[in-house]
């Protein structure tokens, strides 16, 4: 039985996303105490705003989305401590800090942290990742009057790094694996076009190159890098974003069964009974076909939380991801992708693509050849409505049905120019005998139509 | 906290240039402000309009060299670097001289204009050649706003140059500011006409359906006159409902207004300061409906003592009028109004104060197309949104829960959805069947920041 009782009392561990969204969604249809425990930040914060903060864009505060008085009339309760070790015999939790806790239930969200790979001197002065608020007051001081850093892995969280450090004018250079950049994620003309972006904005990008050691100097800081090739890079700063790792280590001895991550059910299950672990730290024991074994992201994190609170509700339900989507931003350029598009294409896909002369935007709508149904769309420097994408990947829309509605997906400010005649053209030259529709719907009739909307009472 | 390193080891011939040229900006603007002070204080010994005019002329040019360089520079998305690490946008110390300036020059504007002779007379020859008459406090403070303006119209234009709704947005409210509110009125005077401005509508222009003011417009200015009448009757109860009826209140206070003008523009780098607390909401719609059922009552009283020939009401009217222009009129919209900019943010008197923010706040929660649309379940919470809101509305607080922006304050600058690094916010017009109503992408908190 998981349906938590109003007497009962549920412990998180951790303040991320997950935990938060998980300790709401029980609060607005149970009684039970809450307590969220985190060893990080008195408050949850956006983590993915970090990076504003260093760049003196919002300060700490600015990045904390429900200020105290919310979680006083919520009544989730807020210990800022560490857990030093789980007893789930007991039921107990032991803190550093404050007296121990107990729960009746507990849900672990402890989130990740940067994954090193054993590279000589990873531990010198001025290395490091950045994925926690700790990281960022490292970072803060380890960059204070440096020249030059280097960053290793080419994925979001280095772009990331690279922009904060541009802003403070440190020259930057990336080592990137791949002969892209993010290529293991996005199809070659958009990593194409994001690699020749994030050159524009004055990074250093070695590509097809790794980390070979770091360097220290006489104070044990480092000095520079050796890559793979046998360059040597003078810094004295260097950023690992080659992924995350699940934050599991105070489970030692917990009994709790983990591998990579904690190891769950499509219930968020762990091997221990009420003890439920979901998000960065989580590992599916059998995901779906096609699925990952861990989904790392904002947007899955809530969506674990929304799907864990409704089994601790009463409501079980396996968890299923719908269509999948998430965003970035590299410098000036926004990125939206919506379902699945891979990196290198099957023989049965096919897509249209179009981007501008100045490649700056960039639009794909992949399809399945033999049955024309709409797979995936990424997009550069374009915004497209969210609900409307689901709603077609949901649906199995085949490309021909996408293209009836294509005017309507746009999420571009007013006056901005439109791009969806440049892939209609492709589309009938692709496909001469499709008649173009009488009269291309709305938004706002699609949204009817389609009942893309829900009611709220909020504002 | 450091904000910025000696620079990289090697500086290319482009940014050398590039300094030169901010260098010299910051000469001519020096060399402009030494001028309006000598205009000011030493009137008798120079030319006022050498020193002033050509200070303001010179400063204009340096003010302008400098944000073409500092802005260009940087791509759209750096645009707002280092806004909280430094001084003038944080509150440090130049932020309180700026903001002690500014409050002391509206105080000698409205109360002791003499002290601004040297100043005034610096702009004669300007005023005789549009208004063909003599300057005055008026004429400079218009004067130096709509440079403001002007010169800061352009700085909006080059930091949020990558969007078309912001461009045509800021040059809509310089030629406003340029041609309704400084240019026409100059010329109605030259023409022996009533001043009059065509783009300030009561309530915010309150003595614009006051009695006495009708009847000087009728009789300075004959047909004219009934037609001005007739434009600010038209423009306040029925234009107005119906434009933020399709539009929302945008239309004219991101758009039109002189003092949103200004706000847009000289107060576009203070725009991060406005306070998002729940207490200040709280203040908000504490202050600014008393004032605008203050101004109502006040025109009404004015129209019953006229009516009534001064039988019903005495001097009650009369009263009424003068403290809603000292402590309303001057006070607040002018005074801490603009005086507070880099304190308090640049929407202070639009926010707090403003009756006619107010009436087109209440025709646009009740009765209006506009919202801002949240992209379905893409918001990250980042706090951009909220922290880049001039009128303090808790932006994200809507959009995480993936809710549209509904919101009477908004003025619908468009600020939240440029900065939005996920670009989940979009302004928008639509039918107003489920207005409310929120992306079934996300599932939502059902608490209300007011109860």
């Amino acid at each position: 039985m998981n349906q938590i009782k109003a007497q009962e009392h549920l412990v998180i561990i951790g303040n991320g996303i997950a935990g938060v969204t998980l300790a709401q969604r029980v609060r607005k249809r149970s009684a039970c105490r809450i307590t969220i425990v985190s060893a990080e930040s008195q408050l949850h914060f956006s983590r993915t705003a970090l990076m504003y903060v260093y760049m003196g864009h919002m300060r700490f505060q600015d990045i904390v989305p429900y200020a105290y008085w919310y979680w006083q009339e919520q009544k989730i309760e807020l210990v800022h401590d560490y857990v030093e070790r789980v007893e789930t015999s007991h039921k107990k939790l032991v803190l550093r800090n404050g007296p121990p806790l107990h729960y009746d239930k507990l849900v672990l969200a402890t989130g990740s942290s940067a994954a090193y790979y054993d590279w000589p001197g990873q531990t010198l002065k001025g290395v490091q990742g950045l994925v926690s608020l700790q990281d960022l007051e490292l970072m803060e001081a380890n960059t204070a009057g440096i020249q030059q850093a280097v960053i290793i892995g080419g994925g979001l969280i280095g772009v990331e790094m690279a922009e904060m450090l541009r802003s403070r004018g440190i020259a930057v250079t990336m080592l990137i694996r791949d002969k892209l950049y993010w290529h293991n994620v996005l199809p070659e003309e958009e990593a194409r076009l994001v690699t020749d972006h994030i050159r524009q904005h004055g990074i250093e990008l070695l590509l097809q190159e790794e980390l070979q050691e770091i360097l220290a100097d006489e104070a044990g800081r480092v000095r520079a890098i050796h890559t793979r090739s046998g360059k040597e890079l003078p810094c004295q700063f260097v950023g690992i974003t080659t992924g995350v790792k699940p934050n599991v280590d105070f489970l030692k001895g917990a009994g709790i069964e983990t591998e990579k991550g904690i190891l769950v059910n499509e219930f968020f299950e762990t091997s221990q009974p009420d003890v439920y672990a979901l998000s960065d730290c989580a590992q599916f024991r059998n995901p779906a076909p096609g699925q990952p074994m861990m989904e790392q992201l904002w947007y899955t994190a809530r969506l674990h939380a929304e799907a864990l609170a409704s089994t601790l509700l009463g409501d079980r339900k396996p968890y299923q991801r719908g269509p999948w989507f998430n965003s970035a931003k590299f410098f000036d350029i926004e990125y939206q992708t919506y379902g699945t598009v891979p990196a290198v294409f099957t023989e049965q896909q096919e897509s249209l693509y179009w981007q501008n002369a100045k490649a700056t935007k960039a639009i794909r709508l992949l399809y399945d050849k033999a049955t024309d149904k709409l797979l995936g769309i990424n997009l550069l420097g374009v915004r497209y409505r969210h609900d409307l994408c689901h709603h077609w990947l949901q649906q199995g829309y085949t490309l021909h049905q996408v293209m009836q509605e294509l005017p309507a997906v746009n999420f571009d400010p007013e006056f901005f120019q439109r791009y969806e005649e440049e892939l209609l053209r492709q589309y009938y030259t692709r496909f001469p005998d499709r008649q173009p529709p009488v009269k291309h719907s709305t938004w706002w009739e699609l949204r009817q139509r389609f009942g893309l909307f829900s009611d709220s009472t909020s504002c | 906290m450091p904000t910025a390193v000696i620079s990289q080891t090697a500086t290319t011939p482009s940014t050398t240039s590039q300094n030169v040229v901010k260098m010299v900006g910051l000469v001519l603007i020096s060399i402009g402000l030494l001028g309006i002070l000598v205009a000011a204080v030493g009137a008798d010994y120079l030319s006022p309009v050498f020193t002033g005019l050509g200070g303001t002329a010179v400063f204009t040019v340096g003010a302008l060299l400098y944000i073409w360089q500092s802005r260009r520079r940087k791509s759209p998305a750096e645009q707002n670097h280092g806004l909280w690490q430094q001084e003038a946008t944080s509150r440090g110390a130049s932020a309180w001289v700026i903001g002690f300036v500014l409050t002391g020059f509206y105080v000698l504007l409205y109360w002791f204009p003499d002290t601004l002779q040297g100043l005034i007379q610096a702009m004669e020859p300007l005023s005789q050649w549009l208004r063909n008459r003599p300057s005055d406090q008026w004429f400079l403070y218009g004067t130096f706003y709509t440079l403001a303006v002007l010169i800061m119209g352009v700085y909006a234009l080059l930091k949020y140059r990558n969007s078309r709704y912001h461009i045509i947005r800021t040059i809509s409210v310089m030629f406003f500011q340029l041609g309704f509110a400084f240019l026409l009125p100059g010329l109605l005077l030259m023409l022996n006409q009533p001043e009059y401005y065509f783009s300030y509508f009561w309530p915010l222009k309150y003595d614009y359906l006051f009695p006495s003011t009708m009847e000087y417009l009728v009789r300075d200015g004959a047909a004219l006159g009934v037609f001005m009448i007739f434009w600010g009757a038209v423009f306040s109860f029925l234009a107005t409902p119906v434009l933020t009826y399709f539009y929302g209140k945008r239309w004219y206070c991101s758009w039109v207004c002189g003092c949103g003008g200004l706000a847009e523009t000289a107060g576009d780098p203070y725009r991060h300061l406005s306070d998002k607390s729940r207490k200040a909401w709280r203040w908000e719609v504490a202050i600014i409906y008393p004032i605008l059922g203050f101004v109502i009552l006040t025109t009404l009283f004015l129209w019953i003592n006229s009516w009534s020939e001064g039988r019903l009401l005495g001097d009650l009217s009369g009263g009424f009028a003068q403290t809603y222009g000292f402590f309303i009129g001057a006070m607040f919209s002018g005074v801490v109004g603009v005086g507070f900019y880099p304190l308090m943010g640049n929407r202070v008197w639009c926010r707090f104060g403003c009756p006619m923010a107010a009436y087109l706040g209440l025709l646009q929660k009740h009765f209006s197309r506009f919202r801002i649309t949240t992209n379905g379940g893409q918001c990250i919470s980042c706090g951009n949104c909220s922290t880049y809101c001039e009128m303090g509305i808790d932006v994200r607080w809507y959009a995480q829960q993936g809710e549209p922006i509904i919101r009477a304050a908004c003025v619908g600058c468009g600020i939240c959805a440029h900065v939005c690094p996920r670009g989940v916010l979009k302004l928008e017009n639509g039918p107003r069947e489920g207005r409310y109503a929120g992306t079934t992408l996300i599932s939502r908190d059902e608490l209300r920041i007011l109860d």
